[in-house]
């Protein structure tokens, strides 16, 4: 058993909400992820078991939705939305000047696993741009020195 | 984060500057859940429904169908219960109202889901919020817990003995998850891809069951058409589509933000008056009156007013209401690399046409903006016929409209061969392009002075003119004296060409 009963214990009020049990899987993989990070083999063959699907099942649906990963991730996410309203407001240079600051480009984990940085489609801040999304919390109206404040607090 | 209220309120948003309205208590004492009392307890389901239909109010989640009519499709029959998604998958690039009114309406928009409800007697509700929007998530799932404790869903909704339950699902990143029938199949714990229409949703939607699905716009609407009527609402914005909407605005413009205003309200006037028009001086070269899958407007459009029945005579949609402006600076090239980028990386790939098609429609616009295209990689025909193949409409309007305006943006100082439509006192209405023409003043017809318009040129003839300024609203100023002149300058440098030139 690689989930937590507390994960496991809110997995099943979830499952309980719809008519049929797979309609609890997207809330439970959010919820097997908050506790782990990512989607391990392990994690997904008991999903599996708990859902009475097979593994590729789960892993298909992982693999379909940006926000699942199948494989480890920093300790904090930062994606700046680069679709096409950001980018009028300057937001390839902000994610140039971040990718720079931290020495990785956009897709890749910092060595000391504190970030993942990433682009991202479309985050429903088009008024507010150019932005960034760190973990659940949108950042917005920024600038690359606002940014760059945002990223050093990071732990 | 900050408090994201729009710049001009109405009736959905009036209160959203005030943070009482996101509890239930302040929610309350501004009417709140006086209109779902009204319904459930004074008037039959399909009364609701009839009234909603009056009212004309059409879907605010792109297609802009008739909500009413939508109610109305479901089955009247118990052999099944019968579901509602709320589609708060807000992912359309340009958009950012729904966000919002989960943020600072939330309670608005479930009172919604309660008439709703009971006008299509369906036992339960699941909103589907994209996963990225955990704060308004948040705001929706508080609202809900506060509902439930207060007796407002649950086995008897307001005391009436109607039962209704809500729930929040959180999506996790796939734009396709807007498209009604992949969000069922997402709540379903399944990839997102769409299904096969028929069956429609309402015969066979989530979990098989009979549903329909309104956007959180469409829902927030509700409360004011039962407190107010359909004549009220009819009598803001335009006869085929009534009410406001939150137009969101964004791109290169003084002040970016949100505006609600009566549907049919004019794309330069919310652009240039609300929003404050493009700063540092420029001009606008295009806007996107919808979201990205709406085709661009193009400068000397923008009197346009914003409203389904409008746009369509410009080939273009309400959408979204999301509406980007792009100014004289920006490359169309690379905008289109943007666009074709998103739509390649969201393609949800169940249709090859989609799935490869993106795909090569954002390396040839890459290519293109690069510098390192050719024509023949848009296949053009030798009428002019460029085949676009995709399954999904909303790639193949962009890619069309793209495409168009690739090829027929028309530069200034180049010499197009252009079609004279008609002839005026002083001068002549001249095609460059599609869609695209100018004047050709009476002296810009030849060097020497022409008496005659017709001496010189007549309706239907091709001539060579050069584009010697295009203005703010797009008009061309178009010569055949200076295509003339340069290509005579091209000429002279060299020697007259002759036949004893050798041919290396």
């Amino acid at each position: 058993m690689v989930i937590s009963a507390e994960t496991r214990a809110k997995i099943d009020v979830e499952i309980a909400k719809y008519p049929q049990r797979r309609g609890g899987l997207l809330p439970a993989l959010h919820l097997v992820q908050k506790e782990k990070g990512w989607i391990a083999a392990d994690t997904a063959r008991e999903l599996a078991e708990i859902f009475g699907i097979k593994v590729v099942d789960v892993m298909e649906v992982v693999t379909f939705y940006n926000m699942f990963y199948d494989e480890p991730q920093g300790r904090h996410h930062v994606h700046v939305c680069t679709n096409l309203p950001c980018s009028l407001r300057g937001a390839r240079d902000l994610l140039r000047g971040l990718e720079a600051h931290l020495g990785i480009d956009a897709g890749e984990t910092t060595k000391d696993k504190r970030i993942t940085l990433g682009h991202e489609e479309c985050l429903g801040a088009c008024g507010y741009a150019p932005m960034m999304r760190v973990d659940e919390t949108y950042h917005e109206d920024l600038d690359l020195a606002a940014a760059k404040e945002i990223v050093d607090a990071l732990k | 984060m900050g408090l994201k209220v729009p710049f001009v309120t109405g009736y959905l948003t009036e209160h959203f500057g005030d943070d009482a309205f996101t509890t239930l208590a302040g929610y309350r004492a501004r009417g709140g859940y006086e209109a779902a009392r009204k319904a459930l307890s004074t008037m039959t389901p399909e009364a609701v429904v009839t009234l909603v239909k009056d009212s004309g109010l059409q879907g605010r989640g792109g297609a802009g169908f008739v909500t009413g009519l939508k109610w109305s499709f479901m089955p009247k029959t118990n052999d099944k219960p019968r579901y509602i998604a709320c589609n708060a998958d807000e992912s359309e690039p340009g958009s950012f109202k729904d966000r919002i009114l989960m943020e600072r309406g939330a309670h608005q928009m479930l009172e919604g889901i309660l008439i709703g409800a009971w006008a299509m007697q369906a036992e339960k509700t699941f909103i589907y919020c994209r996963g990225e929007y955990a704060f308004p998530g948040a705001c929706v799932r508080r609202a809900i817990d506060e509902a439930y404790a207060a007796g407002i869903f649950g086995p008897s909704c307001l005391g009436t003995g109607f039962r209704h339950d809500v729930v929040l699902m959180m999506g996790a990143g796939a734009y396709i998850c807007g498209e009604e029938t992949g969000l069922l199949e997402s709540l379903e714990g399944k990839k997102g891809q769409p299904r096969k229409k028929p069956p429609f949703p309402a015969q066979y939607g989530a979990f098989g069951m009979p549903t329909t699905v309104n956007n959180v716009e469409s829902f927030s609407h509700v409360r004011h058409i039962i407190n107010n009527g359909p004549a009220w609402f009819k009598s803001i914005g335009t006869e085929k589509s009534p009410g406001t909407t939150i137009f969101g605005v964004s791109g290169h413009v003084a002040r970016p933000g949100l505006y609600e205003l009566p549907l049919g309200t004019r794309l330069d006037e919310i652009v240039f008056q609300h929003a404050g028009g493009v700063p540092n001086g420029r001009k606008v070269k295009g806007v996107i009156p919808g979201g990205v899958s709406m085709p661009i407007l193009p400068v000397g459009q923008l009197d346009v007013p914003m409203a389904n029945e409008f746009l369509r005579d410009r080939k273009s949609m309400l959408g979204t209401g999301g509406i980007m402006v792009m100014d004289e600076t920006t490359c169309m090239v690379r905008a289109s690399c943007v666009i074709t980028w998103f739509f390649r990386d969201e393609s949800c790939g169940q249709c090859t046409q989609c799935r490869e098609g993106t795909g090569w429609l954002n390396k040839i616009v890459t290519r293109l903006e690069r510098g390192a295209g050719s024509m023949e990689e848009i296949d053009i025909q030798d009428d002019g016929t460029i085949t676009i193949a995709s399954v999904n409409a909303d790639a193949c309007n962009v890619a069309r409209k793209r495409i168009e305006d690739i090829t027929a943006e028309v530069e200034v100082g180049r010499i197009y061969e252009g079609t004279v439509l008609r002839l005026l006192d002083f001068g002549a209405i001249v095609q460059v392009l599609p869609g695209k023409d100018g004047l050709l003043h009476i002296s810009q017809i030849a060097k020497e002075r022409v008496n005659q318009v017709s001496d010189y040129v007549k309706e239907g003839q091709v001539v060579r003119v050069k584009v010697l300024e295009a203005d703010d609203k797009g008009r061309l100023r178009l010569s055949m004296k200076a295509a003339a002149e340069d290509a005579a300058a091209a000429a002279a440098p060299a020697p007259a060409p002759s036949e004893s030139t050798p041919a290396t």
